[in-house]
């Protein structure tokens, strides 16, 4: 590869950067200030690009009219923004943290649905900007014109930011409120008129991303997950609520990554590297090794504690009567279900689905809620028990039921890596961290062909044949259900329960009464590990087969909304929360058409009715009903 | 779907005053996919099916039961699309399955029916190993696969005489497979090839403008492009912004298709060699039938998934008709040789490894009132773009 070739691939790299960078930067402002996971943002984004399509189409034909189209989609994108907190996010900021992350996921399922109705299913290929449409030459070497308008754009709207929030005494307020907003607060700024406007600011930027977007890439369907996933990388190894950051983020993530596509493939000591496809999780590598280097990110720093967010949680107390009660009946109509509904009924199988999910809830929920890590991969652990277990029945030989045993030890295995370093991070950083590695992992074995059968998968991993019938599988998972939850439950209450907590609630006071908090939160990692790669392996002989899907960010993603449906300030939670997603899931799929948007209704009237969550509320309930008897 | 069955119910009802005892003179059949998640092809698929249904029943059904499809969404999950699987055998009681997508999912489908032992008619899933390496008995598969659609462009590419060949694919088992066999067929038909770049591009997220210029900096002569949807078009622009087909020989899987082609309007590339479907220009009468009935129901034009779509139920109903029974084992030996008719004509699964010999449409790329549209087209049959029977038989596991 020549220098001048070099030279023209890195200013590729700063246009895609710009784009980046206009994704993020919304992103990371709303985190900032409003301490909210949005979810939505990258739906945000994909709004803006069919806007922008339906705008331009009409009155896109000249210079004027084109860019006006932009602006307008950017303007109407914000007022999306700022109805979507007003109606919406205000109703729940005193729930626990993170569960706006719910009410913002079921957002996502809404907008997908009302896109594909109003604009179709078909990609649309937006028209090119009025007078950028050709290109210069570089050493010999074109480059569209409108790439070079993106490189001025993104600095542009850096500096605009930059200028606005600190030359501005809105941007003033939006500072302070970063660092501290109980502060804010206290000394009399309306807190919902800023937080309003930020989220409108927030939103207005990804949908000026989306629209300047459109002459790159078509407005599809797909956008809205592959844009949240960048802008939350990009965030997170700028820093979050750092803007500049955001932008040096975009700059290196958007460079490497030309860099591998212009080195191609290249032999080194006899082995061909194929750095293009690299790409695949360079963005992953890239915020893992960020965030193992410097734990806030490039340029991010220590987050302020927030003080007055939800309600303190109660200290766990043992099931009461009326609990047992409840868990014992549960349980016989569980042992009697299959005599009941018939061996082979769907009943049988929809529960053994429902199970595995209950543990992989259950094992989130332990280092989530009482363990207060948040994981965004916990999917890692979950297929890398699946494939422990469905490698050795395969490829080794392995009985089954000794296949089975593996799948805690290669969970385990995995978050005792990840754990080491994960533990030693805090807050988003550590989630997104637990994100990186579950990224990481799912593209060795979506790229190792031979071993893992690469994107397909392994298929013929059939239970063994004295629990080839449903119902003795069916027993069989039960069994190691229940023996993980009250397992979890056993820990909890046990002295390591305790002392998690205590490194959870103040690291600093548990150091000082001699809890070593790094080991006490690694060993809660690795026991989640273990207990989510049991739910893997159940997940592998119950499917027959195993494809890189057990390790996506959508199954991750499945696991937060079950702990959050339920309520993550409960032991119970995590198990309400489960059965309630995946029996909507399974029944609303099946009434509608639209069922994604039905579904993501739902979620929302229960995220308003149970703003603690599902359980959580209902214990609020007794409580106070108890009180006041 | 649901809308037919719910006016079939309706009509039951009326008829024998119970739905029950409409579903014993019905047959039913499950069909799973991935509607959402892949809405752009299987809209227009859905549709084919939907007419197809229409029709079968309104010519007296499958001697002379009528037919119900039930359709299922799998998420794109393969996991969700198995428990699909396990509610329409035991609450639905199909008599058998169809459908998928996602390759991952149509050899988890396959292995299911293996392991249930049920008859699976894949429908849409491309990989080589649903028939070959992870083939079994009771699995059919209805599209050209990867392997038989490279074959079908590789006469024309060795035709170019071009040395030097970039590669640009979507990194999963689909782009790979179908770039190792274009570079060992044409290879083997060209003698002295020379690949210069080799670009594996993530799925749905390819970085179009460092990608197209490196190849354009590798100075190929011609370009073999496997992308597809979002990626196509990305690239597609990107490439013409920077003048990277200009004077080079490009060969596009797919990209011929209405579903890829249509959406990129007067950009659409020109000159390519490509597969698709040329549904303007196609004057059989049994595409001509189709075409009418089509326009007719929809006001819209048919896609390639919408002759999918149509052609799934065709050999449905056609191995039905010859079984003469729902018992799986006699399902299966009526599907092996089934003789079948599609809108692309008579069609039939191969004994040796249950693919059908379906074919594709190969040509150039030509702009039309600023359309993009195939011409010198030419149908090939899927029967003459296959493997020795002896490759066959060393992939395929013996069952």
């Amino acid at each position: 590869m020549s220098l001048a070739a070099l030279f023209v691939q890195l200013l590729n790299g700063l246009a895609s950067a710009s784009t980046l960078f206009l994704i993020a930067a919304g992103l990371s402002l709303i985190f900032g200030v409003t301490r909210i996971v949005n979810f939505a943002h990258g739906s945000l984004f994909m709004l803006g690009s069919y806007i922008a399509y339906s705008l331009i189409t009409r009155v896109g034909g000249s210079g004027l009219g084109y860019w006006a189209a932009v602006l307008l989609a950017a303007s109407a994108v914000a007022i999306i923004g700022a109805l979507t907190e007003f109606l919406l996010l205000r109703r729940i900021y005193r729930a626990p943290e993170l569960f706006q992350l719910l009410a913002t996921f079921a957002l996502t399922l809404i907008v997908q649905d009302v896109v594909l109705q109003l604009w179709g299913s078909e990609n649309l290929v937006g028209p090119r900007a009025p007078g950028l449409k050709s290109a210069i030459f570089i050493f010999g070497r074109a480059l569209p014109t409108y790439d070079i308008a993106l490189i001025v754009i993104g600095p542009a709207v850096l500096g605009l930011l930059w200028l606005v929030l600190t030359r501005t005494r809105w941007g003033i307020l939006i500072r302070a409120a970063t660092q501290d907003r109980d502060m804010v607060a206290a000394l009399g700024v309306n807190q919902a008129m800023l937080f309003t406007g930020v989220f409108a600011l927030g939103a207005g930027l990804a949908g000026l991303g989306g629209a300047l977007n459109l002459p790159r890439e078509p407005a599809n369907l797909g956008q809205d997950i592959t844009a949240i996933g960048d802008a939350f990388v990009v965030v997170v190894v700028g820093g979050m609520g750092s803007i500049p950051g955001a932008f040096l983020a975009a700059l290196l993530i958007a460079e490497i990554k030309a860099l591998c596509i212009a080195l191609g493939q290249v032999s080194l000591f006899g082995t061909v590297i194929s750095f293009p496809q690299f790409t695949l999780v360079a963005e992953f590598v890239v915020m893992a090794i960020v965030l193992v280097l410097r734990p806030w990110g490039l340029l991010g720093k220590p987050q302020g504690s927030v003080r007055s967010v939800g309600q303190i949680e109660a200290p766990i107390a043992p099931a009461g009567r009326m609990l047992q009660i409840i868990g014992a009946a549960v349980l016989a109509a569980l042992l009697v279900l299959p005599l009941i509904s018939g061996g082979e009924s769907y009943t049988t199988v929809l529960t053994i689905d429902i199970l595995v999910g209950v543990l992989f809830a259950v094992s989130l929920h332990f280092i989530m809620g009482p363990g207060g890590m948040h994981s965004f991969g916990h999917a890692a652990y979950f297929g890398l028990g699946a494939y422990g277990a469905g490698l050795l029945f395969k490829n080794a030989g392995v009985p089954m039921e000794l296949a089975l045993i593996a799948a805690p030890i290669a969970g385990g295995l995995g978050a005792l890596i990840f754990g080491w370093f994960c533990v030693r991070l805090s807050g988003v950083y550590l989630a997104m961290l637990t994100l990186a590695f579950a990224q990481i992992v799912w593209s060795i074995v979506f790229q190792w062909d031979e071993l893992t059968g690469g994107s397909n998968g392994i298929i013929g991993v059939w239970p063994a044949p004295w629990l080839a019938t449903k119902a003795a599988y069916f027993y069989l998972t039960l069994a190691l259900c229940v023996v993980g939850v009250l397992l979890v439950r056993r820990i909890l209450f046990a002295p390591f329960g305790y002392a998690m907590r205590a490194v959870r609630d103040s690291s600093l006071r548990a150091d000082a009464i001699g809890i070593g908090a790094v080991r006490v939160q690694w060993t809660a990692f690795v026991i989640a590990g273990a207990i989510c790669g049991i739910a893997g392996g159940l997940f592998a002989f119950s499917k027959g087969s195993i494809s890189p899907e057990t390790i996506s960010i959508g199954r991750s993603v499945d696991g937060l909304v079950m702990v959050l449906l339920g309520g993550i300030g409960t032991l119970v939670g995590p198990i309400v929360g489960s059965v309630t997603f995946l029996t909507l899931q399974d029944s609303v799929a099946r009434q509608t058409e639209y069922w994604r948007a039905l579904l993501g209704l739902i979620i929302l009237f229960l995220v308003l009715v149970f703003p603690q969550g599902i359980a959580g509320t209902i214990r609020d309930w007794s409580d106070r009903a108890w009180k006041r008897a | 779907m649901r809308r037919t069955n719910i006016v079939l119910s309706f009509a039951c009802a009326a008829v024998f005053g119970a739905g029950v005892a409409c579903a014993q003179d019905a047959i039913r059949i499950g069909e799973i996919n991935s509607y959402k998640a892949q809405a752009a092809f299987l809209e227009p698929y859905k549709k084919g099916m939907e007419l197809a249904i229409e029709e079968v029943n309104a010519g007296g059904g499958i001697n002379g039961k009528k037919l119900d499809v039930i359709v299922r969404d799998d998420n794109a999950n393969p996991g969700d699309a198995v428990r699909a699987a396990e509610e329409l055998v035991s609450r639905e009681k199909v008599s058998f399955i169809a459908g998928g997508f996602l390759s991952n999912i149509g050899v988890a489908l396959a292995d299911f029916a293996k392991q249930k032992k049920m008859l699976y008619l894949a429908s849409e899933p491309l990989t080589d190993k649903i028939v070959w390496q992870g083939g079994n008995h009771y699995t059919f598969r209805l599209r050209p696969s990867t392997y038989m659609q490279v074959s079908m462009l590789v006469p024309g590419a060795a035709q170019a005489k071009k040395k030097r060949w970039a590669v640009v694919y979507p990194n999963y088992e689909y782009g790979q497979s179908a770039v190792a066999t274009f570079k060992t067929q044409l290879q083997g038909k060209q003698g002295e090839v020379e690949f210069v770049s080799d670009q594996a591009t993530p799925l749905g997220k390819i970085d179009a403008g460092p990608v197209a210029q490196a190849i354009a900096d590798a100075n190929p002569d011609a370009i073999f492009v496997v992308l597809f949807g979002a990626d196509l078009a990305k690239f597609v622009r990107e490439g013409e912004t920077r003048g990277l087909f200009k004077d080079r020989f490009v060969v596009g899987l797919l990209t011929g298709e209405p579903e890829y082609i249509d959406p990129l309007k007067d950009e659409a590339p020109v000159g390519w060699w490509v597969t698709g479907y040329p549904w303007y220009a196609i004057n059989t009468p049994e595409h001509k039938k189709f075409l009418d009935a089509y326009q007719a129901k929809y006001k819209d034009y048919p896609r390639l998934g919408s002759v999918v779509g149509y052609s799934t139920i065709m050999a449905a109903v056609a191995g039905l008709k010859k079984a003469g029974d729902l018992d799986t084992e006699k399902l299966v030996s009526a599907f092996e040789g089934l003789e079948f008719g599609t809108p692309l004509g008579k069609t039939k699964f191969r004994p040796q490894d249950h693919q059908s010999t379906m074919g594709a449409y190969v040509g150039k790329t030509a702009l039309k009132d600023g359309k993009g549209i195939m011409v010198d087209f030419q149908y090939i049959e899927g029967a003459g773009v296959q493997p020795s029977d002896a490759d066959v038989k060393k992939w395929r596991p013996q069952d």
